[in-house]
């Protein structure tokens, strides 16, 4: 069949094998993941459901399953399949690495279901984002190591003379998480399942923050970077906004968010002079993280009609909206003034959010939506109009979600500190629970409807898959690569 | 900090933000021209049918970005970032701001505007206090962001926590048990009994007690367990079982429980014992606090 053919055509060319399996494991990790966000919301609202089976399902340890999936298993995932697939492109060479590449995926999700399985038993380092026990770390570490030698191998046979931004992206991403996760994972163990961190006190948390702040900064935000920097201008069929741009940018996001973790510590234990520098650092990243936003929506120039028609292109591009969104209130709440009202309440989990569902996951899931009927020789997704549907209930459902934790954040910011005239607190805590109720709904209301297009989207592959129109001709030849004369 | 970790953070800030200025001023110029076609400012490479225009930085973002690293700097005059540098505050008198300091500060001034709001409280009696709508209201805020979360809200209490409204007492009702107690906490000990007893004394003893309260028993029981009673109990219930204020041993002819007053519970409580623990409040709320406290416990058995 013809279909097959072009498959194996472009297989022979490139290694498609190992982005389809991320591919597809990224969406059935992005039900799983999020599907768990849905029932720790909705704990939230109805406690009972804490109950399932105790204690493995207590919202204590579900909730780092939670963020560990959606993080590291659906947003890895995403990760690993366009780096793999856009290095390969970009590059004009087939994938380095003989056997570490489909070590790469095994060992991940190996990872992956070893979390899935101990969190619930309560075997955690208790080092937010980075839970897994000692064991489990070092095979990912192996993972990351192999995938960097993979990556750059890649890149240094490549038959292109520069480097594509993308890759900058990327490699900075795939380097930094490698350096981030050994040196925050540093334990000492004291038994297969029990360890203690190699830091103490203080310098703990910096580590840990330091540690959590880059996993934000490097994993969720240079790594999809270098994914926008690949698919938005494909899908848009435009040439990149800005050449200069890019290299300002980049310098400047790397090099900054390393800094930036203790801002995660305001008015604690940390002395002050880290606090400080914290909060600077995180100011002067508005600008570039706004500069990627910019290189990616100026791309658009001349291709807005497009959104009209292209669902994918919908995606791509209020991913950038999102991003653009979230990058400035990040610098906000790292104001120490503003941190002292927004800490400790759901305006954090409301920003998280807004990175996490309206950045991540929207522009994982356009770049899917791209490349689905790539790997599988079809000639696009089975249904647009699905594309769509899942696009609007994505959309509403971040909105909804981010409105509610912003109105549940600072209600309780501003509960926390009221003072009657007389120096007793006005309210509670337990009165600032019972403010967040309304929230809380909203909440699940969103997250569901997020959820609800991830369903979409698997129905939509799965019809893609099985029986999608073939591409006819044998068509996906290298491009060729031209350089100015 | 040692001189050495000091110069190396400012070396670190300093080479990175000028790094960045570098970057930022050095692509400020457009490489790439078309006079003819000013809109083709391609660079020439393509990537997998990409191209790259060369349009130069927005202004505004080139400003912006420009602006941050300004603020930047001026930051790290004022505030403490750079080493060993404390800054330049000048509203403070040492000229450096602290966050310690800042505590300080506020606290300074919340206490000298709580002094005289609670101050017109400590010289009233806590029997007038008690009768007292504004400093009840004032007492009511205390108790809600201390006491609550184990007495409850509407201070009726929970299993192991008294019910502080029933003007039943464990350690004595008086203003001064009331005050004695937040100050200095109490420490409730009643022992195990399951090594001396035996689950069959802890049986027949428990069907006495249940007798006291005039709850349903097994009357078989009641004489031998009134023995054990006696010999084991009395000491700290006292003989009528009336209980005891020195030892906060709970009157057990009421029918207040503050542990399950159920077969089961009652047995539970002799075998194991009960530990209960009022933490001391001396060191965590001021004087002025708890003699309003104290004021608003005894008001809740008025009536």
């Amino acid at each position: 069949m013809s279909n097959h053919m072009a498959a194996a055509n472009a297989n022979s060319i490139y290694n498609y094998h190992v982005v389809r399996q991320f591919s597809i494991m990224a969406i059935a990790w992005g039900i799983f993941g999020m599907g768990l966000g849905v029932l720790i919301a909705s704990q939230l609202v109805w406690p009972d459901l804490n109950n399932i089976l105790q204690p493995y399902t207590h919202f204590g340890r579900l909730r780092p399953l939670h963020t560990n999936s959606v993080i590291f298993a659906f947003g890895g995932c995403a990760l690993f399949a366009t780096s793999y697939y856009v290095v390969q492109r970009t590059c004009q060479v087939k994938l380095f690495g003989g056997w570490l590449i489909p070590f790469t995926f095994w060992g991940w999700q190996a990872v992956i279901v070893l979390a899935a399985i101990t969190l619930p038993m309560g075997l955690t380092s208790s080092k937010e984002y980075a839970e897994l026990e000692w064991p489990i770390d070092i095979l990912l570490a192996l993972v990351w190591i192999s995938y960097a030698i993979v990556f750059f191998g890649t890149i240094m046979k490549r038959k292109t003379s520069h480097i594509y931004v993308a890759n900058w992206f990327f490699g900075g991403f795939i380097a930094t998480v490698a350096v981030l996760h050994i040196v925050n994972s540093a334990a000492i163990p004291v038994s297969l399942t029990k360890s203690y961190s190699a830091y103490a006190g203080a310098a703990d948390a910096m580590v840990q923050w330091w540690y959590g702040h880059n996993a934000v900064g490097f994993f969720l935000t240079a790594g999809f970077l270098g994914m926008m920097y690949y698919f938005v201008p494909k899908q848009a069929g435009r040439p990149v906004y800005s050449y200069q741009l890019s290299i300002v940018h980049f310098w400047a996001l790397i090099s900054l968010y390393i800094w930036a973790g203790s801002h995660h510590l305001h008015y604690s234990a940390l002395p002050d002079w880290a606090q400080s520098l914290g909060m600077v650092m995180s100011l002067i990243l508005l600008a570039p993280s706004w500069g990627g936003m910019i290189n990616g929506i100026m791309t658009l120039s001349g291709a807005w009609h497009k959104l009209r028609t292209d669902p994918t292109l919908r995606f791509l591009v209020v991913s950038l909206s999102f991003y653009g969104m979230s990058t400035f209130e990040g610098p906000m709440m790292a104001i120490k003034t503003v941190n002292a009202l927004s800490h400790n309440t759901d305006w954090t989990i409301g920003h998280v959010h807004s990175g996490a569902l309206g950045w991540v996951a929207m522009i994982s899931i356009g770049s899917l939506y791209h490349l689905i009927p790539i790997l599988f020789g079809k000639t696009g997704m089975w249904r647009t109009s699905l594309i769509n549907v899942h696009f609007w209930l994505a959309t509403s459902g971040t909105v909804l979600y981010i409105a509610a934790m912003w109105v549940n954040g600072i209600t309780q910011g501003l509960m926390w500190r009221a003072f009657n005239a007389d120096g007793s607190l006005t309210y509670s805590f337990i009165e600032s629970v019972q403010a967040s109720q309304g929230g809380y709904i909203v909440r699940v209301i969103g997250g569901g409807l997020f959820l609800l297009g991830m369903f979409v989207m698997a129905y939509n592959t799965y019809r893609t898959v099985r029986h999608g129109a073939p591409v006819q001709v044998a068509e996906q030849q290298p491009p060729s690569n031209t350089q100015a004369a | 900090m040692s001189t050495f970790w000091s110069w190396w953070i400012i070396g670190l800030t300093v080479t990175n933000l000028l790094l960045i200025l570098w970057v930022l001023l050095a692509n400020r110029k457009v490489a790439v021209r078309d006079d003819v076609d000013p809109e083709n400012r391609t660079t020439g490479h393509v990537y997998d049918g990409i191209e790259e225009y060369d349009n130069p930085l927005p202004k505004w973002w080139f400003y912006m970005f420009m602006g941050s690293i300004v603020f930047t700097v001026l930051y790290l005059i004022i505030y403490p970032g750079l080493g060993n540098w404390k800054g330049y505050f000048p509203f403070y008198e040492e000229g450096h701001w602290t966050s310690v300091r800042q505590l300080e500060e506020q606290q300074k001034r919340a206490l000298a505007q709580h002094e005289t709001s609670y101050g017109i409280y400590s010289t009233m009696s806590v029997e007038e206090l008690a009768e007292d709508s504004r400093a009840m209201k004032m007492a009511s805020r205390v108790y809600a962001n201390n006491c609550a979360v184990c007495h409850g809200a509407d201070a009726g209490g929970a299993l192991g926590f008294p019910n502080l409204t029933d003007n039943d007492w464990l350690y004595g009702g008086t203003p001064e048990n009331i005050k004695y107690t937040l100050v200095n906490g109490r420490n409730a000990a009643m022992p195990a009994w399951s090594g001396v007893l035996g689950e069959k004394g802890i049986n027949t003893v428990t069907q006495y007690v249940l007798s006291l309260s005039g709850a349903e028993h097994n009357v078989d029981l009641v004489e031998e367990g009134q023995k054990i009673y006696a010999a084991n109990c009395a000491a700290c219930h006292g003989g009528d079982a009336k209980g005891n204020y020195a030892m906060g041993a709970p009157n057990l002819t009421d029918d207040i429980w503050l542990y399950e007053g159920t077969p089961a519970g009652i047995r539970q409580s002799l075998r194991q014992g009960r530990n209960g623990v009022m933490p001391a409040q001396q060191n965590r709320l001021r004087e002025d606090k708890i003699h309003l406290l104290t004021a608003y416990v005894y008001s809740l058995s008025l009536e």
